[in-house]
């Protein structure tokens, strides 16, 4: 019979927070595949109960360092959606300009921080910059780019402190966003170079088969890319408001890892995050992002999840082209934000954080404190996929030896640029060491 | 060049957001500068190839909230010639720490279908508490410019220059209008640790204590004019008490204090 074999790696670098991966195979094919989180749960939607729903913003920002923004968008959403509150277009193309920033810093970190030392054969990119010392540099002038946006509307890059339910605490003046466009305009150029160099990289074959195609789910809007406005869409057909997000989702308590992995009632794994806002909304890309895919001869349709990278750095361009749409045609909302009394209600709402999907849902009490709040992140709406690809791709690799098959498992994983410290407010300690399996 | 006399630094993660650490990697002007001075040997978020302890520089980011932590934070000390905390989590528990203010159990039971399994210390301490700490940087998200500032300050072996005054003192560098005075804003800023600039007032917010406590605050002051002159309620105060910095000894006691206090003043 033939011997398993277990590739196991107790923390897995280059993502944000701390997971491990388990993997039991033979030559008879892949028999148990863990990804495992055992950063330890830090109950946000426990201690949320009680506290005042102007707060969501400022707490839920905590989740993540990488993309605070993205978390703050979905709180005010949603605290706006049970108040009754629609922002202006004045307001909310400010929000649109803001999460531009956090897509561009965050997508950049990812795209020369973590992914592309993969593809060249580097631990990190302070290695790689020894021999790409300008690719480097250019990573970093993109994302510093990305974080002068945010660092002007939000005050800070990382948890900003400006934004507020019914709009911001204080809005720029045009004159002060225009400082920024040459910088905009610069960076948007290494974005660009951004898009052909990463689509030069070499790239693993993968493509599920016919029978085993993923779905693909993002929010859709019919006018816009889609950031904080849409509805859920999928590439097998769905087409839902937000607020019938409960049910069609469920987090689905898995025993071997004691984790909530979310589905898709009835249908299971599904694939959130850039390259499903890109097959999904294709169209609504700016004509600049068409066309450097189509210079490139990148499809409309991406179905290898190691080529999110070249996605990633076409969203990052995208991002620069509607930042600088948005600055030049900016009118100075007439107030700060919109003013309004809490009452007994709920809310929900979902935005396009830069790892996907982000659904948070609070429900308040007449006097505005939160009785009840439900968040989803990306990480966890993606974690059954990456088990999933990890599961198909190892068979076509086990000629591989077993370094770099480990690394081709955790470049694998990667490819989702998973947020552990996202996904771990519901994600048990699990941690396993050589020799002894924690249970 | 691998050069075995450049001080090794390592970052280390226990429970909190990234963003502390993630601020050495925003220091986008300054990054492979550092990374000339130093050797950044064991950086999870940045590198998969760690190298082997000791190190001359360690970071902390996070809290303690697992009994493995517990165990692990102590052989990070073991290892570290110099071990600075960065950011609330590490330097006072994090908003985490609201669970040393109630039942864990029931947060657990609210937030996993099987409260059961779940492995969780019913405290989130500061690393302060189970190790010797060289320095600690407050901050929620740490500033990039003081982080750099310590890490030069190690490497130059002088201490850093930090100061502890309160985010008062930055309005008034900045030339803000307090929005206390002006506007009758509730804030924090003076009791609260300087480092962020004093973002919130110059944005029209009151401070929500981010950064935690200034040396010396003085919180029964503070919070008596919360009460008389903003008009306060008693749970108000204490919900700005208890944030980013709840552990913080000197919020953690305010906080106790206004809670039993039966409402004389």
């Amino acid at each position: 019979m033939a011997k398993s074999k277990t590739i196991k790696v107790d923390y897995l670098a280059r993502v944000e927070g701390e997971g491990a991966l388990y993997i039991r195979y033979d030559d008879g094919g892949v028999h148990d595949v863990k990804l495992k989180i055992f950063e330890p749960p830090r109950f946000f939607e426990g201690f949320m109960r009680g506290r005042d729903y102007l707060e969501a913003p400022d707490i839920t920002a905590r989740i993540c360092g990488i993309c605070p923004v993205a978390y703050q968008m979905s709180a005010l959403h949603a605290m706006e959606d049970a108040l009754g509150l629609v922002p202006t277009p004045e307001l909310s193309a400010l929000r649109r300009l803001i999460y531009c920033g956090e897509w561009i810093e965050s997508h950049t970190l990812h795209i020369y921080m973590l992914h592309a030392p993969d593809f060249l054969g580097y631990p990190s990119a302070v290695a790689m910059a020894k021999d790409h010392p300008k690719i480097v540099q250019v990573g970093l002038q993109i994302k510093k780019a990305g974080n002068a946006i945010v660092k002007l509307l939000g005050g800070r890059e990382i948890h900003p402190i400006n934004v507020r339910v019914g709009g911001f605490y204080r809005v720029p003046a045009a004159s002060e966003l225009k400082p920024l466009r040459e910088q905009l305009l610069q960076a948007r150029d290494m974005a660009a170079e951004t898009v052909r160099w990463a689509a030069s990289l070499p790239f693993p074959k993968f493509e599920r088969s016919a029978e085993d195609q993923y779905e693909f789910v993002a929010l859709s809007h019919s006018q816009e890319y889609p950031m904080n406005k849409g509805r859920i869409a999928s590439t097998r057909g769905l087409d839902i408001p937000v607020s019938e997000y409960d049910s069609h989702f469920r987090e689905e308590h898995v025993e071997y890892t004691n984790a909530l992995h979310s589905v898709l009632v009835e249908r299971g794994a599904y694939f959130v995050g850039p390259m499903a806002r890109y097959n999904l909304n294709y169209d609504r890309l700016s004509p600049l992002v068409r066309q450097t895919a189509e210079d490139i001869g990148f499809p409309p349709f991406c179905a290898n999840p190691f080529q999110s990278i070249v996605v990633r750095s076409l969203e990052v361009l995208y991002a620069f082209d509607e930042a600088l749409r948005i600055i030049d045609g900016y009118q100075q909302p007439q107030e700060p934000y919109l003013n309004t009394e809490p009452r007994a209600s709920t809310g929900c709402a979902a935005t396009e954080a830069p790892r996907g999907l982000l659904y948070h849902r609070y429900s308040i009490d007449e006097r505005g404190k939160i009785t009840d709040a439900k968040i989803v992140p990306p990480t966890s709406q993606n974690q059954k996929t990456i088990e999933d690809d990890l599961r198909h791709m190892l068979p076509k690799f086990l000629h591989l030896p077993e370094d770099k098959l480990q690394a081709q498992c955790e470049q694998a994983i990667r490819n989702y640029d998973p947020c552990i410290s996202c996904s771990t407010h519901f994600l048990q300690l699990h941690l396993e060491r050589s020799g002894r399996v924690g249970q | 060049m691998g050069n075995a006399t450049r001080p090794k630094l390592a970052v280390w993660k226990f429970a909190s957001c990234d963003g502390c650490q993630l601020s050495l990697l925003d220091c986008e002007d300054e990054l492979l500068q550092l990374a000339d001075k130093m050797d950044i040997a064991y950086f999870m978020e940045a590198s998969s190839q760690p190298v082997e302890g000791p190190y001359d520089l360690s970071l902390v980011e996070g809290s303690i909230t697992t009994a493995e932590d517990e165990r692990r934070i102590r052989e990070v000390r073991a290892q570290s010639r110099a071990l600075v905390t960065i950011g609330a989590c590490a330097t006072a528990g994090g908003i985490q720490a609201l669970r040393n203010f109630a039942d864990v159990e029931e947060f657990t039971s609210i937030v996993y279908a099987h409260p059961e399994t779940i492995a969780t210390l019913k405290t989130s301490t500061p690393i302060s508490a189970h190790v010797p700490v060289d320095f600690e940087l407050q901050g929620c998200p740490i500033n990039k410019r003081q982080l750099l500032e310590v890490i030069s300050a190690f490497l130059y072996r002088r201490p850093p220059q930090v100061p502890p005054h309160s985010v008062c003192i930055e309005c008034k560098i900045r030339g803000n209008v307090c929005v206390w005075v002006a506007h009758g804003t509730p804030c924090m800023g003076p009791v609260t640790h300087a480092g962020c600039g004093a973002l919130c007032p110059t944005y029209n917010r009151g401070c929500y204590a981010c950064y935690g406590p200034k040396e010396n605050p003085n919180t029964e002051s503070l919070c008596h004019w919360w009460k008389t002159e903003l008009g306060a309620d008693k749970a108000t105060v204490v919900e700005n008490l208890r944030n980013f910095n709840a552990a913080a000894p000197a919020f953690e006691t305010a906080s106790r204090r206004e809670e039993q206090d039966n409402g004389e003043k």
